[in-house]
Formats: structure tokens, sequence, C-alpha cells
């Protein structure tokens, strides 16, 4: 019998899939780098290399500037909310296992998580609609005069963050709840033999196991929100024939730069300090992973 | 369970306590339904009804209106066709490149192997966002602006995914099955299809899953490469006839509506794999 070589099984079968990981990530990435340091522009001919002028021109364009400081203020509140509310949810569910219902909630706190972003977003612009929605008759209802949620430029990052933490708390809770289930029970019942309180507990048993895991849900959540563009496409276009407030974050400058103002060398420098910030909080993350290991 | 056990307090104390607890995780689940319920209860609503306040949640006069001429303005079951399309080549790609990569990574220690593999995740790290632009330029200058392949360019490969099957092949599947079965004479590829490619079926299924719900998601991509109106995806046909002028609530809701139900149905089937993905997901360190 004639026997085939060892590698070629492997090697023909992974060639492909490596030809496509060049040609569709590794290679944009590298293009995506190389074009920030170019006047690359798709109406003019000429594209000459600039070194650093699109990043130097970025720190003094205020459009940029605003879409950066929107879109870190979002990032951050909506971790600054969804850790906390995840991790009580996440308690309080843990504390039904084993009951039908606690599925019920476990599913319920999900969904939202994984519904179509878009119709998502309608059905909270309905709710913030300033003539229709229930949040200004609800608001009415306790003497605050109505507010203009979509059009106001701090009301509709308000509103931006409300409706991303609405979908993120499914997968923080999602996260927690697979963390709590391996803290092992004898832990608790040292701690109550202590006397601790099972609120007690939690706190000095559980969250300083669950430490990583939040440290890791915290970073997921801060790079998804990083990326947000959907959301604030959807709450911020027109309102009845009435332009709302365009909450300007960083990929829709992205964006505009490149398909609106035809600039791409300068939409890639973006894309550049987007993909530096996502390694600072990775890298972050890693470092802090590290520390508490060695300790 | 085991809270009731608790030395110092009594049977009746624990009782209210779960009590308040339920009571606590009822509000928030209904709060947490209650935006998505409004929208389909408001695809069936009059124009009149729509105004009222309290809002109703069952109409008091439902109405197919809104949805017929939601039917009527918009190629909205196109869309719906679409995304499904457009979602299942994505997930066929998906499942497949990482069921070979993750297969051969996990299982051959070829030279270079660990670098190939090390180059996959740290791809990973990078939001695709950054480098959709000369994606876009590539797709643009090859003429597939507006086409499937266009469209999928995006959508064929996921590290994870890599990541995910060579995990569950180095961990999951003996070396000496294969062993035995070379041994036999068997050849790599048929040892691939029929004995490595059926155990491998639990963590494909969650790969699926998420495969399909991301390319379903998917906006900023198919926004920029389909601009034609027949070619939209759901998400990006539904985000752009929202911009419409003329466009009332019941309308919107109608469309939305009609978008929802299919995801809402699909996850809350694929719950259980749905959660396996992103419970593993999220514990990959």
């Amino acid at each position: 019998m004639r026997t085939k070589p060892k590698w070629l099984f492997p090697v023909l079968a992974l060639l492909p899939i490596l030809g496509l990981y060049c040609c569709i990530r590794v290679y944009p990435i590298i293009e995506t780098l190389r074009l920030s340091l170019y006047q690359w522009n798709i109406i003019s001919r000429r594209k000459p290399f600039v070194g650093f002028a699109n990043f130097i021109e970025l720190t003094s364009d205020p459009l940029f500037l605003e879409a950066i400081f929107n879109t870190t203020v979002i990032a951050f509140s909506i971790v600054v909310i969804t850790i906390p509310v995840g991790l009580a949810l996440a308690a309080l569910i843990n504390s039904r296992q084993g009951l039908r219902r606690s599925g019920v909630y476990e599913a319920s706190v999900f969904l939202p998580h994984v519904v179509s972003l878009v119709p998502a977003a309608m059905a909270w612009k309905w709710i913030f609609d300033a003539r229709l929605g229930p949040l200004n008759a609800l608001i009415g209802l306790v003497g605050i005069p109505a507010q203009s949620w979509l059009f106001d430029p701090v009301l509709s990052l308000l509103c931006l963050v409300i409706l991303c933490s609405w979908q993120a708390i499914g997968y923080a809770v999602l996260i927690f709840l697979v963390g709590l289930k391996n803290v092992p029970d004898a832990l608790y019942e040292a701690a109550r033999l202590d006397g601790a309180s099972s609120l007690q507990a939690f706190r000095y048993v559980a969250v300083p196991l669950l430490k990583p895991v939040i440290l890791y849900v915290s970073v997921i959540t801060l790079i998804s929100s990083y990326n947000i563009y959907a959301q604030a496409f959807v709450l911020a276009s027109d309102v009845q024939g009435a332009p709302g407030h365009l909450v300007r974050v960083l990929v829709l400058d992205m964006l505009e730069n490149s398909f609106r103002n035809y600039r791409v060398g300068y939409a890639a420098a973006e894309a550049v300090i987007l993909l530096a910030i996502v390694l600072i909080l990775t890298g972050a993350q890693f470092r802090l992973f590290r520390d508490r290991s060695r300790a | 369970m085991s809270e009731s056990d608790h030395p110092s307090s009594g049977v009746g104390q624990h009782r209210v306590v779960g009590l308040v607890i339920d009571t606590i995780l009822c509000v928030v689940s209904v709060m947490m339904l209650l935006p998505l319920v409004f929208l389909i209860s408001n695809a069936f609503k009059t124009p009149p009804e729509l105004l009222a306040w309290p809002p109703t949640i069952v109409p008091h006069q439902p109405t197919l209106e809104n949805i017929v001429s939601v039917l009527r303005e918009t190629p909205l079951f196109r869309w719906i066709g679409n995304s499904l399309i457009f979602a299942t080549l994505s997930t066929a790609s998906i499942v497949s490149t990482s069921a070979i990569a993750g297969y051969v990574l996990g299982k051959f220690d070829l030279p270079g192997f660990t670098v190939i593999f090390t180059v996959i995740i740290a791809t990973a790290v990078v939001p695709f966002e950054v480098y959709m632009i000369p994606l876009y330029l590539n797709v643009q200058s090859a003429g597939l602006l507006n086409t499937w392949p266009g469209l999928l360019v995006g959508y064929l490969v996921m590290s994870f995914g890599i990541f995910l099957i060579r995990q569950y092949v180095m961990t999951s599947i003996p070396d000496e099955l294969l062993e035995a079965a070379r041994v036999d004479g068997a050849g790599e590829g048929w040892i691939f299809l029929r004995i490595v490619l059926p155990l491998m079926r639990g963590p494909l299924g969650a790969l699926a899953v998420l495969a399909f719900f991301q390319a379903w998601t998917a906006f900023a991509w198919p926004l920029v490469v389909m601009t034609n109106k027949e070619t939209y995806t759901l998400e990006v046909g539904l985000a752009l006839f929202q911009t419409g002028f003329t466009v009332d609530i019941g309308h919107l809701s109608a469309a939305a509506a009609l978008a929802l139900v299919p995801s809402a149905l699909f996850f809350s089937l694929m719950r259980r794999n749905f959660v396996r993905g992103v419970a593993a997901s999220g514990l990959k360190e």
C-alpha cells in the first residue's frame, strides 16, 4: 500500500482557510495601518504619504473629539450600570436555582440580548418619543415636564446608554450565573457556620471569587460599546420628519469620513485609534489577571 | 434548598425573603420584556389608540391595517429572505472552516502551526469596524458590491469558532481513537468526516447558533455593501425604512414586530445552544 506523507492532510486542509484569513482578515488589518499614514482620498488620484499628519489633524478635529468623548462616556456608563445590576440579578436568580421560575427569569433577562438590534432600538425609540412616548407621560404623572429625549444632546446620550445597557445586562447575567454555579457550596457552608448572612456570604465569598469573571465581562462590554453604531443610527435618525440629535459615536464618524467626505486615510487613522483603545483595554485585563494570579 | 438550613433563622423568615426576591425578579423580568411587548402590541393598534394614555397592552380594536400596509410599502419578506440566506451561508462557512481548522490545529503538530494559531487568535482582538473600510475597497474594486459574495466576505470565518473547536478537540477526542483508525487503514479525510465530525456535534451546534446570530444582527457591513433596496438585509432595510418622512408609529411597530418574531422564535428554540455558546465564549480564559 502506498503511504502518503503525514503532513499532507493537515497542510491541504488548512491551506484554503489560511488563504481566506490572509485575504479577509490579515491583509485589511495591515492595510488599515498603512492607509492611516497616507492622504488617501477616493476622488483624487494623488495619494501621498503624510506620516502622522492624519493623527495630528485628529487631535484638533472637533467632530472626532466629540465622537471619542461621547463613545467613552457611553461605554463607561454602560459598564457602570450593567456590571452591578447584572451581578445583583445573577445573585438573585442564583438564589432561586432549582425552581422552575428561575428559568423564566433567566430567559426574560436574556431575551433583549438576542433580539435583533434594529427592532429593539425602534421599540425604545417609541418609548423616548417626545410627543407619543410613554416615558414623557410617565414622568408627567410625577410633575416633571416633558423632555425632548432624542433631540437634546445630553438626554440623547442617556437614551443610548439605557438602550445599550438593556441589551448588555442579559449577557452579564448569563456569564455571572455560570460563574456563581462554579463557586463550591462548601465555601458558603463555611461562611454560614462562621455566622455570615446570605448577603455577607455573597459579598465576601462569591464576589472575590468572581473577580476575574467580573473583569472579563467589564472589558468585553467596554469593547463592544466602543463599537456601537446601529443603536445610534436608529435612535438619531429623523423622527416623524424632525431630525433627531445625531449622537456622534466613533464608528459613525469613521464611516462619515470615508463615505461622505471620501477621506479614507483619515478614517483609517480613526480606526487605528479605535484599535489602540481596544488593545489597551485588552492589555489592562491581562495585566490585572496576571497580578491577581501571582498574588 | 440549602438556604433553609441556616441555623439561626426560622422557616417563616426564609419564606418572606424568598417572596421578596421573587417579587423583585418578577418586576425586573416584566420591565425587561415590556418594550418588546409594547412594540408587538403597537403593531395591532389603530392610530387613535396609539395616542391613548396609559398605553394598552392588549389593543381594544386590534387591526391588521398596519401590517398590511407595511407589506405593501416595503419588500419586508424579501429582506427577511435576504437575511436568512446571508446568515445561513455565513453559518455554513464558519462552521466548516472552524471544524477543519480547529481539528487540524488541535491534533497535528507541524512546525508553524503554533504561529498560525496565534495569528488567528490575534485577529480576533481587532474589531471588524477597524478593518471594514479596506475590506470594502477590495470588494468594490472586485466589482462585488450588491452581490452575495461581497456581503459574505466579511462573515466567512470566526476566530473564536476555531478556538472553541480546537479546545474541544484537544480535551475531548482521544489520540488513541484516531491512531486506532489509522492502524485499521482509514484515510485522514475519512477519519475527519466519519469519526471526528460526529463527535463535534455539540460544540458545532453552539457555534452555529452564535454565527447565525452574528450574521442576522450584522449592521454596518451590510449597510455599506448592499445599497440597493432589493438587496438590503432585514436590519438595514428596517433601519432605513424608519428614517422615512411619512411613516407613522403603527407602521414602524408593525415592521419591527414582523422582523422581531423570527429572531425571537429562533433564539427561544435554540436557547440552550445559544447559552452554551455564549457561556463558552465567556469562559475562554
